[in-house]
Order: structure tokens, then C-alpha cells, then sequence
């Protein structure tokens, strides 16, 4: 029938052009959302680029920080470790009528637990007199631990497993919404890096300890590479606790760095499953590990210099990159140092590095002192010699136990076989399946589960399945940047993983805003990198330019911001994000220094110390904090004076107590007595380009 | 300086596009050995301007992929062939206006919209299909909330300006 065909044909004409349409869309689609995801690609790897040069950094100053902390800090809380001090707190510490936060009493039982988890929902804080008490149970509590928890999983039918949350209260309220609080039928390991970063990390520290006395069986943690006082101090997490706690911060952050070098190194799950936070090297000694105090690894920053060991190796010469105002002192000419070694023959060593070790005496003596009970004044640390040792000091963390510790808190893992530094993150190794296959096979393990890396999807499995990483914060470096997950494990030790993703608004946004957020997140933090070495990269764009015309290659421009910036960023394709391109192509190179917004506070400050500050800004505002003793966020004139008479009996550098305060006087622009951190900041800018000169 | 630019001879043109190439290799390389997992070649290739269909795409896999397949592929195998396509201009993309045609086919009552439910149709169901994370994607910047259609033309302009 003519008429039917001729419908059936104009029917599948019509059908055959809407799949055309269809596949056109789908195409123009994909393409979009394959663009979107590299710039997403990127915007992360700025991230982490840039996060983990700031760890390299941190490590590099370690020395720096040791010797202001053995100075500035003091650590020594008297504490009994009895139960006469849980009294002492509650008969020092007032709490007042007007508290309405939750209130505990020790033992602490579900209701607790449950009071707290209500009061943190309402954002109420937890009163400085239960912190203190709570931590001081935990202590007493993860002292009994040994440094390697053995779990089994037939008591409990799965374990959950978590990684990183970094002060980020809601992914942990969420993971116990989807599965579940803490309980003797559901058991939890977190996995390390409770702190830092997020807002909310005492929060977490109160919640998990809290769940840890009451379930003592239930729930386990492994220390982390951000369970350490010095790392606090940089990345947010000491700011948080005296913001909250201000006079009783202090004692807070003191306990709380016993209760860090308290806390288990790793767990073994059914004797087949290793977790630890960072990873492995091809040194680690599982028995070894188990067997030293671990308490003695206060942080990772502080490493060992055992006299033992630097008789085996007197022209041990690591650990001299002090930060620049250290580095000045050492360099005056004739100078000596109060502190000595005085068993150690010191013929042989050339005059420079005899100072530098004696440097690091200091550093030795006091934290012997720290370490023995109440030893008087700073001075007289330096009669203590290593022979003669007080009674009931532990002995010191040997350079082994040290890289012990830090290989398994600060490692990754990477897919080449062999155990490399990791010169990325500045500690630790990257140790390859080989290095993995053999510790598993070397302790009958089937699996080695570690966090400490953000993920995209929140885990990440490599190694041929030999090695998971799990990663619980979600929105690690801006909102929509990652997912978080957890993972559980059942007795076949096969793992599950959930994923999730705290949402404020991002459920509301398009994938295409989400990535706008993060990637406009990453740029800001490129372009403060590249403001903070300003001078030197104009210095480098001019090599390239003889004759001036301000243009230079794109492949001359990426070299240049490589060879200052060293952050391994795909520059070329970054370009157009970061500079003004001429229409030939080449990069009008002064362009990326124009539109950087600066911070309100400092706007009238002219652009060299804009660079210094963006620089320096996180070293200065750590030693700021040290110096500031009682945390006022201003330096009195009295905290000035002690700083300076501690460099005076160390240093040897004659000054007197007027030309102290002139000083002071001097760095005090405002007058009005105290140095706050901007005039600080000014200070050491003038100081800093004094000596550049 | 510059003068590898306008003019220029075609090996600083192809040094210039193998270099693009690797540095988007390159972002999805995270063993730093050259290779990447297959399931993120459409992203690479798609990533530097090029517009294929999935069948298309699955033939450019097909040439370099290994022989026995280990789900990588390497920059080796993969920059050759993607310095042709780009020199030969292929998979170009595709035009704002032959976009907006295509969802005027869709559009039998040539009203200027579509409703959701016709869209996840033509979609899930028709040509290379979607799935569903794709389909809820497309979804959430497409669809008006409170009319629940889809008004096709304000959509192209807003994703076109949104891609610059």
C-alpha cells in the first residue's frame, strides 16, 4: 500500500535525523564535560603541588623550630598520672553557671558521648576543664596500648575503617550517620591526621578519645603525621585551640603532645591486614616498631642527635638549613657558644661545623630536660652531661627509631618498583610494589590499607590490589574538590568502600560551577606563589628579554616560572589563566603580578613587602606565636626582652637591656607598647632586605 | 624569542602541538611513567578540542591500544596518532549553530523547549546513549526547576559562555 509506506518511510527519515541530533548532542556534551575535567585535573594538582612544597618547607626549617621551641616553649607540666590530677583540674579550673555545654563525669559513659556529639551539632565548644581531663584519661588509657594493635574480626563482624579528616567535623558526623555511631557491634580504626586544617579539629579529638574510653575495644586510632605539636603550629590547628580555649589553650596543647606521642603507630587486622597512616620503606621493621617507647617521638620535626651516634659519624653534617635569622647569627665571626659538648673531641671539625653541632647541643641538652621532670632553670641543662643522666629519664629517640617513626607516618606509595625519598613532601620514602610485595610476604600480610594523600573518589587502590588509600575529607582543598570514603572490612577481608560528600550547596550546583569554585580556589593560591617571588621570576622573564619589550615565548615563560617556582605544573597550559597573552601568542610576563588581590590589612604596604610577607608570612607567624608566650597575638615588651636574652646567653651577642627595649621601641611603630604581627612583619622585612644587601 | 609562531616552520607547529599533547598526557600520568588508564583517553583527547563521537573514539583507541591490552596506553603509541589528528583537523568542534539545529530536530512541536522527560529520552535512549551520571549531570544545569522543561537556546548560550 503506496500511502502506508510512503508514511513508515517518512517515519524512519524522521527517526534516523533525531539520532543524528541525539549523537551531535552526546558529542558536543562529552567534549564539554572532558574540558571541564581537566580543568578540574588541574586546578587539584595545583593544589597539591603547592601543599605539599609547604610540607617540604616545613621540614626543612625542623632545626630552626627546634631550637625556638626548646627555648620559648615550656613544656614541662607537672603531672602525676594519677587520678590526684583529674581532682587538681576540677578543684583549678572553674566551670560557670553561665556554661550551658555539655558537662562529664568521669568514667565517661554513652550519654556522654551522646551530649557531646548534640552540643558540637549546636557548634557549643566543650569547656577547657573537661578537655583536660579528658585527655589526661586518654593518656592514661593509650600508655597501657601497645605500639602496634593486633584486631581481630570475628569478635565484630566488620571493621570500619577511615582515613584523614583534618578537623572537618561534618564528614565525621556524616560517617556516623551512614554507619553508624561507635559501639561494641561496630568498630572503627581511624587512620591518623584528625587535626589541622579544617575548623573543627579539637572537636574531633574530643569526639574520638571520648568514644575511645567508653569503647576502649571498639575503636582504635593510629597516629598521623599531623599528630605532632610543630605541624599544629603551621597548619591551623594550635590557632584553633587557643582561639577557643585562650587561657587555658596552653595546658590544652601541652597534654595534648603527650597524648600524641601516646597514641598506637599502626594496626594488624586478623594478622593479615597492616594499617598505618603514610606507608612503608624498605626498612621498616615491623618488630622493631613494636618493641621502642614510642612516647620518645615527639615530633618528627624534633630528629634525634644522640652523642652516641655522632661519634660513629663526626662529620655528620644534615640539619644546617636554619631559617635566615639563625643562619645570620651563626655566621658572626669569633664567636662561641655557652653550650658544649664537652665529651666529644672537637680537634678534628673545622671551626664552622663545630658551631653548627654545638648548635644542635642545645637542642640535645634541652630535650633531655624536657623529658626529666622539673630540671630548673634553662642554663643549667648545660652541666647535664650525656653520662650523667637523672634517674628515670628515658633514654633518647635513636636516629633508627626516628626514621622508623617517620617512614611510616610520612610515606606514598608509587607504581615504579624501589624505595626513593620523598623529596615532594620532604620526608618519608615513595616505595614501589616490589618494596610493598616483600613486607607482606616478609609478615604473612595480605594487604597493606594507608591514608595520608587525598583522593579524588576518597580511596585509590594501587599495587595490584595490594595497597588501598582512604581518605575521609571531603572537599580536602575547596568545596567539590574530592570525595571522602570510608571502607569496611569483613572477615574475608574483603574491602567495601563508601563514598559520600558533605554537601552545603554543592548539591544545588552544576558540575561546571563546582569545578569554577576549585579551580578559581587554585589559581588565587598559584598566583600568591608567584607574587611571593616576584623579583626573582622578573629576574628570570628578563633573561629571556634582552631588549625589553616585557613579551617573552610561552615555552621561555613556563621554563622561567619552573626554574624559581620548582612546583612541576603543566605551566604552558596554565598560561592563559595566569597571564595576559599578545595576540601572537608570546606572554606579556609583568601581567600575572597585576590583579592579585591583596589581604584589606596590609594595602598600603608597598609590593616588596607584599613579597616578603607572602613568602615568610607562615614561618614569621609561627615564630610570633612562639615568642608570644601567653598567646595574646601581641609580643610585650617583656616577651621581647626574654627572646633577646635567650640569643644574648647563646649566642654570645653583648647587648644590654636599654638597647633591648630601644629595639622593641623601635619595631613598636604605633607606640603603644607591645609589637603586634604587622609591625613584626615590617620588622623583619627591613632586617631581611638589610642583609639581602 | 617568539618567532616560533606565525609563520613558522611546520616542525616548531608540530613541536608546539606535541607538546600540548603531552602536557595533557601528562596531567592523567599519575605513575609519571608515561602511560595512562584507557578509561581517561576520551578525557585527553577531548580535552585538547577535539569533538568525536564514541564510536570514533573507540577506532582511535583501537590504534593504540597494545596488542594484548593492560588497560594503560602509552604516550609513545598515543602521541603519534594524536599529532595527526590534530594536524589534519579532525573531529572539529562543533559549531553553536548546528548545536542549536540538532535540538530543533528534537523539538517536534517547534516550540523552543523540550520538557525533561523527552530530553532523558532522546538521551538515554537514542544514539550513544547516556549514563546515568552523565544524564543527571546534564540535567542539573539544563533544566529549568520550575517549568521542568528545558529551554534549549538560553541553555547553548549559558554553557557556550560558561566554556570561556
Amino acid at each position: 500500500m503506496g500511502c502506508g509506506t510512503s508514511v513508515t518511510g517518512r517515519r524512519a527519515k524522521k527517526s534516523e535525523r533525531a539520532i543524528k541530533a541525539a549523537i551531535l548532542i552526546q558529542r558536543w556534551y562529552r567534549c564539554y564535560m572532558a574540558r571541564l575535567e581537566m580543568r578540574r585535573q588541574y586546578a587539584l594538582s595545583i593544589f597539591q603541588s603547592i601543599e605539599y612544597a609547604e610540607e617540604q618547607a616545613q621540614l626543612q626549617l625542623s632545626s630552626f623550630f627546634t631550637f625556638m621551641l626548646d627555648h620559648f616553649a615550656h613544656l614541662n607540666e607537672s603531672d602525676t598520672g594519677s587520678d590526684v590530677q583529674l581532682l587538681e583540674y576540677e578543684r583549678t579550673i572553674e566551670v560557670p553557671d553561665s556554661y550551658h555545654g555539655p558537662r562529664l563525669s568521669f568514667p565517661l559513659t554513652v550519654a556522654d558521648t551522646n551530649s557531646l556529639l548534640h552540643a558540637f551539632k549546636d557548634q557549643q565548644h566543650l569547656h577547657a576543664r573537661y578537655v583536660l581531663q579528658l585527655l589526661h584519661e586518654t593518656k592514661k588509657l593509650l600508655k597501657q596500648m601497645p605500639n602496634i594493635i593486633h584486631l581481630s574480626t570475628s569478635y565484630s563482624k566488620e571493621i570500619t575503617i577511615c582515613g584523614d579528616l583534618h578537623g572537618k567535623l561534618d564528614d565525621l558526623l556524616l560517617i556516623f550517620y551512614k554507619n553508624g555511631l561507635p559501639s561494641e557491634e561496630n568498630s572503627y580504626l581511624f587512620n591518623g591526621d584528625f587535626v589541622d586544617r579544617g575548623e573543627n579539629s579539637i572537636e574531633i579529638l574530643i569526639i574520638l578519645f571520648a568514644f575511645l574510653l567508653v569503647y576502649p575495644n571498639h575503636l582504635h586510632l593510629n597516629r598521623g603525621n599531623h599528630e605532632d605539636h610543630i605541624m599544629n603550629l603551621r597548619y591551623g590547628f594550635t590557632k584553633e585551640v587557643m582561639k577557643k580555649y585562650r587561657s587555658h589553650g596552653k595546658k590544652i596543647l601541652n597534654l595534648l603532645q603527650d597524648v600524641y606521642s601516646w597514641l598506637p603507630l599502626a594496626t594488624v587486622i586478623d594478622s593479615k591486614v597492616l594499617i598505618v597512616h603514610g606507608g612503608i620503606s624498605d626498612t621498616t621493621d615491623l618488630d622493631f616498631l613494636n618493641l621502642f617507647k614510642r612516647n620518645k617521638m615527639k615530633s618528627v620535626l624534633r630528629p634525634p642527635k644522640s652523642s652516641t651516634e655522632r661519634n660513629h659519624d663526626p662529620e655528620r653534617t644534615d640539619f644546617v638549613d636554619y631559617s635566615p635569622i639563625i643562619r645570620v647569627k651563626r655566621c658572626l665571626p669569633g664567636q662561641d657558644i655557652a653550650v658544649k659538648g664537652m665529651t666529644r673531641p672537637s680537634s678534628s671539625s673545622s671551626h664552622r661545623r663545630r658551631y653548627t653541632s654545638d648548635l644542635l647541643d642545645v637542642g640535645e641538652h634541652m630535650w633531655l630536660l624536657h623529658d626529666g621532670v622539673n630540671s630548673g632553670p634553662l642554663l643549667e641543662a648545660q652541666y647535664l652531661e650525656s653520662s650523667v643522666r637523672m634517674p628515670n629519664v628515658p633514654s633518647e629517640l635513636t636516629a633508627k627509631e626516628w626514621k622508623q617513626v617517620v617512614d611510616i607516618l610520612w610515606s606514598d606509595p608509587k607504581n615504579q618498583n624501589g624505595c626513593t625519598p620523598n623529596k615532594v613532601r620532604g620526608g618519608g620514602c615513595y616505595f614501589g610494589p616490589d618494596v610493598t610485595a616483600r613486607l607482606l610476604k616478609r609478615y604473612n600480610l595480605k594487604m597493606l590499607i594507608r591514608s595520608h594523600e587525598c583522593k579524588q573518589e576518597g580511596y585509590e587502590i594501587s599495587h595490584d590490589g595490594q595497597v588501598i588509600t582512604i581518605f575521609s575529607a571531603s572537599n580536602y582543598y575547596e568545596d567539590g574538590s574530592n570525595r571522602g570514603a570510608y571502607l569496611k572490612l569483613n572477615p574475608d577481608l574483603i574491602p567495601r568502600f563508601v563514598q559520600y560528600q558533605v554537601s552545603k550547596c554543592t548539591r544545588k550546583q552544576t558540575l561546571h560551577q563546582r569545578v569554577s569554585v576549585v579551580e578559581w580556589s587554585a589559581l588565587k593560591s598559584l598566583r600568591e606563589k608567584l607574587y611571593s617571588r616576584r623579583s626573582e621570576l622578573i629576574a628570570a622573564f628578563r633573561q629571556y628579554d634582552p631588549n625589553n619589550t616585557g613579551r617573552i615565548s610561552a615555552t621561555e615563560w613556563a621554563s622561567a616560572v619552573e626554574s624559581v617556582l620548582h612546583l612541576d605544573l603543566p605551566w604552558r597550559t596554565l598560561r592563559s589563566r595566569l597571564v595576559q597573552l599578545a595576540p601572537d601568542g608570546s606572554v606579556e610576563y609583568l601581567s600575572c603580578f597585576n590583579d592579585l588581590e591583596i589581604e584589606p590589612a596590609i594595602k598600603e604596604v608597598q609590593p616588596a613587602l607584599v613579597e616578603t610577607l607572602y613568602r615568610y608570612r607562615t614561618d614569621l607567624e609561627i615564630i610570633f606565636n612562639i615568642i608570644d608566650k601567653d598567646h595574646s597575638g601581641l609580643i610585650s615588651i617583656e616577651e621581647f626582652r626574654q627572646t633577646w636574652k635567650l640569643f644574648n646567653s647563646h649566642l654570645k651577642i653583648d647587648i644590654d637591656d636599654e638597647s633591648i627595649d630601644n629595639l622593641a621601641r623601635s619595631i613598636d611603630f604605633n607606640k603603644d607598647g607591645s609589637i603586634d604581627f604587622n609591625e613584626f612583619l615590617e620588622a623583619f622585612h627591613v632586617v631581611n632586605k638589610f642583609e639581602n644587601k | 624569542m617568539a618567532e616560533e609562531k606565525e609563520g613558522a616552520a611546520p616542525e616548531a607547529i608540530i613541536a608546539d602541538i606535541q607538546k600540548k599533547i603531552t602536557d595533557a598526557f601528562e596531567v592523567f600520568d599519575h605513575e609519571c611513567n608515561k602511560t595512562v588508564d584507557v578509561r581517561e583517553i576520551g578525557t585527553i583527547i577531548r580535552s585538547l578540542g577535539c569533538c568525536p563521537s564514541e564510536s570514533e573514539l573507540h577506532d582511535m583507541l583501537a590504534e593504540v591500544e597494545e596488542e594484548e591490552p593492560t588497560g594503560y596506553i602509552r604516550l609513545e603509541k598515543f602521541l603519534p596518532m594524536m599529532t595527526k589528528v590534530l594536524m589534519e583537523r579532525r573531529y572539529r568542534p562543533i559549531p553553536e549553530d548546528v548545536l542549536l539545529r540538532a535540538f530543533e530536530v528534537l523539538d517536534a512541536n517547534k516550540c523552543g523547549h523540550l520538557t525533561k522527560e523527552e530530553l532523558v529520552k532522546y538521551m538515554t535512549e537514542e544514539g550513544e546513549p547516556f549514563t546515568q551520571e552523565e544524564m543527571e549531570e546534564m540535567l542539573s544545569a539544563a533544566v529549568d526547576p520550575e517549568t521542568n522543561t528545558v529551554r534549549y537556546r538560553d541553555y547553548i548560550t549559558m554553557m557556550v559562555v560558561d566554556e570561556n
